[in-house]
């Protein structure tokens, strides 16, 4: 899968409910989207769950263990919710895991920076439970922007244990398990009652009786009455599943909710306006312990971040930065990655050598040394030294920029068009995401809300090019447009201009492909978009680099390694086992060759893309390995070698675009089809998520290949 | 004296408001309200994005971007 490490990620209610209660405490980790939950989570149990800056990484509720004065905790991570009201599949999950599997503790982690929000949940979690502990985080940012909260008198008007933390360099956490272990250990809830207004006080009395001589002092019959009398049926159902109690056929509590909601009338309160009562009761409750606890001292504490907006998403500044970005994320990747690939391929193939040198004097058979070595080895060698050097690169830029808070910009600056084209903007953020990891991608559009543009993202998401894609982009630029015109800096100049347009070319086809599909198979309007933009926070430069190195690039390249080596084995077999006087692999190329043809390419190249359908890396050693015919792959340390290779097999400059073009749109691999079908659960869009670009792919190759052939030029 | 309600999405940049009604459909006057959005709370209009939609405003302390026909059902009063 994709960049996102995940431990034990269970979606599934049901798995919830299946900890081992008795050996281990369980805590759980709440908190609004990008308050930096996640880093408290790794902080406190060592996993290396991914964090970037912006809202909704945490889709799914991870978990790990923690260990402290010698007792063993299972946290749990829940995703980041605004409230516990339950309007999104996310906070379903945080309110049914807090509400009905009673962890024996919940840490609600705010942001010091905005504290005013974040008390909403709060108030929400205390209402729910009695065992939270309040953990004020991004205190060292808050400091920066003048604002001070003081933590005692937050305890204080909260009734609970309140605690602040740095949690990005690790202070205060030892503080907050000190209090989590404390807390365990007390027996009796406690915490801020919430006062709502007296018309709502008086309609609760009426109905938690009944609730409480129904399902006993187990559960929290007060919240479940406003949850009735807001008439969720979310909580309906949630409750009938965990108690088995079904309030929807409950007729003695029927009656009891009708006498309160006539009493509710009186006071024009109605189930259409009850919600936004106790809203708004929750939120100037709220409104007033941040008034009496957090000072401001600076005259605009935003002032920083507004200045860089102004530049970053200004009306004329944004857009042409964000392409600049862009291009220079490709041109650093582009030419930084030149000298390790090449050192790397010398390196590796000096090792091939030994290894026969080594097969020689064992007295190895020959298909051995052969399948291992030429088939196996080689590929794999080929990989790592065109892959991993741009990742190690690319990878870290990217964190960088994540880490910064710039992607939510990115969204915000193209959700205009996301919005013509009838989704949603933080499709840009799964978009981003797709530069990394395809699978990566699919599986993030969890962030949207709705189901039709969730969808919509998902299918288009292969319009962006993975990491795996452009190595291979890359070599056929510098090889067929940019090799004969320009050298040095002027070259690679040329290449990331190049390269940046078939990447807009990819972008612009994610607009009209997610367009067609909301105007076709998918109809619908915009649904509403929120969108946070988080303060901007100084990256983290070394723990960025070593985290996305460690976590990303070397992930993505197991996965790419481990498609490879079978994959050099199957083509060595394919490439020596001859049936009448040619080899299989040259059988089903030249089978291929018409139809390759007809779309600017050849056999070669179309037999190597489905041969790479697990992973796209391995598509340019495999097209090597049946030009060379020899069987097996040669050292080919430069490009000029690969050139004159791939001339020789009559490719011209419209053979390397429709190459380009096709292995920008084709079918997705494998890994991100298998996570299409899994947060679809349908084989059906699976299908079309591989059909789309497909048929796109041979379409456009299609029209490039006849118009050259109008042309005169030759294909 | 009673002055007259504008929309959210006619705020220039830097203008202050108060919101006095929300008439927004259910799914997002619940999303707004989360985001502490409710009757008399003091918006900021900060920065409207390159296409002039949509637009960041200032809500309790965070940034928070709508597009113009969510911003449209939420009345407001400048301050």
């Amino acid at each position: 899968m994709g960049w996102k490490r995940r431990k034990k990620a269970g979606g599934k209610k049901n798995a919830e409910q299946a900890l081992d209660r008795e050996q281990q405490k369980v805590i759980a980790l709440a908190g609004n989207p990008n308050v930096g939950k996640s880093t408290v989570f790794n902080a406190l149990t060592g996993l290396k769950q991914h964090t970037g800056n912006w809202t909704g990484k945490t889709v799914d509720s991870a978990r790990g263990v923690c260990r402290f004065h010698g007792e063993n905790y299972t946290m749990v991570d829940l995703p980041g919710t605004y409230s516990l009201m339950a309007h999104s599949p996310e906070e379903e999950v945080a309110r049914d895991f807090i509400c009905f599997t009673h962890p024996d503790a919940v840490i609600v982690v705010c942001d010091a920076t905005c504290l005013e929000r974040n008390l909403n949940l709060v108030l929400q979690t205390i209402e729910l439970t009695g065992r939270v502990v309040v953990c004020v985080n991004l205190l060292d940012e808050a400091e920066k922007k003048r604002i001070h909260v003081d933590l005692q008198a937050l305890s204080r008007e909260l009734g609970v244990p309140v605690t602040g933390a740095m949690a990005r360099s690790k202070k205060g956490l030892d503080e907050l398990l000190c209090q989590v272990e404390a807390l365990v250990r007390r027996q009796e809830p406690q915490g801020v009652k919430i006062k709502y207004i007296p018309p709502i006080e008086e309609a609760i009395a009426m109905v938690e009786p009944h609730l409480r001589a129904v399902l006993g002092e187990k559960w929290n019959c007060r919240w479940i009455a406003l949850r009735l009398l807001e008439g969720s049926a979310s909580a309906v159902q949630a409750l009938c599943l965990h108690t088995g109690y079904d309030a929807a056929k409950d007729t003695a509590l029927a009656a009891v909710l009708e006498q309160a909601y006539a009493h509710l009338a009186l006071s024009k309160i109605t189930k259409e306006n009850i919600q936004d009562k106790i809203v708004a009761c929750l939120v100037v409750t709220a409104e007033g312990i941040c008034a009496d606890t957090v000072s401001y001292r600076g005259a605009d504490c935003r002032s920083r971040d507004r200045k860089i907006d102004k530049f970053l998403t200004g009306r004329w500044t944004g857009i042409p930065i964000m392409l600049a970005l862009l291009a220079l994320i490709f041109w650093i990747t582009i030419t930084g990655a030149n000298y390790p690939s090449e050192m790397l391929s010398e390196g590796l193939f000096w090792v091939q050598d030994r290894l026969t040198d080594f097969f020689m004097w064992i007295h190895a058979p020959q298909w051995l040394h052969g399948a291992l070595v030429l088939g196996v080895y080689r590929v794999l060698a080929w990989v790592v030294s065109v892959m991993l050097p741009p990742m190690a690169i690319f990878f870290p830029l990217f964190t960088l920029l994540e880490d910064f808070g710039y992607l939510p910009r990115v969204a915000f600056n193209l959700d205009h068009c996301f919005k013509k084209a009838n989704t949603c903007g933080k499709q840009a953020l799964t978009m981003c995401m797709g530069f990394g990891c395809n699978a990566a991608g699919v599986v993030g559009c969890r962030i949207i809300d709705s189901p039709r543009e969730r969808l919509i993202a998902m299918l288009t998401n292969n319009f962006v090019p993975c990491n795996g894609r452009f190595p291979a982009m890359i070599s056929v630029i510098s090889m067929f447009f940019v090799g004969s015109i320009a050298t040095g800096f002027a070259g690679s100049v040329l290449s990331t201009l190049m390269l940046t347009g078939v990447i807009l070319l990819g972008i612009l086809l994610t607009f009209a492909m997610s367009r067609l599909l909301s105007k076709t198979i998918l109809k619908g309007v915009p649904s509403s978009f929120t969108l946070e933009l988080p303060p901007y926070r100084r990256p983290q430069i070394g723990k960025v680099i070593v985290r996305s190195l460690l976590d990303r690039t070397i992930f993505v390249l197991g996965r790419a390694a481990a498609v490879a080596a079978p994959a050099g084995l199957l083509i060595w077999i394919l490439a020596n086992v001859t049936a009448g006087n040619a080899t299989l692999l040259s059988h089903c190329a030249a089978f291929l060759d018409p139809v390759g043809k007809l779309f600017g390419l050849d056999g070669t190249i179309l037999f190597a893309f489905i041969l790479g359908f697990p992973a796209n890396e391995i598509v340019i050693p495999i097209m090597i390995m049946t030009y060379m015919a020899t069987g097996t792959l040669a050292e080919l340390n430069d490009l000029t070698a690969l050139k004159e290779l791939l001339a020789a097999n009559h490719w011209t400059w419209v053979t390397a675009l429709c190459f380009i073009v096709f292995s920008l749109v084709h079918w997705p691999c494998s890994t991100t089809c298998l996570s299409i079908r899994k947060e679809t659960k349908s084989w059906k869009w699976t299908a079309v998520g591989f059909l789309l670009p497909t048929v796109t792919g041979f379409g456009l190759c299609f029209v490039i290949a006849t118009l050259a052939r109008v042309c005169g030029l030759p294909v | 004296m009673e002055e007259q309600e504008i929309p959210l999405n006619a705020l220039e940049e830097g203008q202050c408001a108060t919101v006095s009604r929300l008439r927004s459909d259910e799914a997002i006057r619940r999303r707004l309200q989360d985001m502490g959005l409710i009757e008399g709370t003091r918006v900021e209009c900060v920065q409207k994005s390159p296409w002039g939609d949509p637009t960041a405003f200032l809500i309790r302390g965070a940034v928070i971007a709508l597009r113009a026909e969510d911003s449209s059902s939420v009345l407001t009063r400048l301050s």
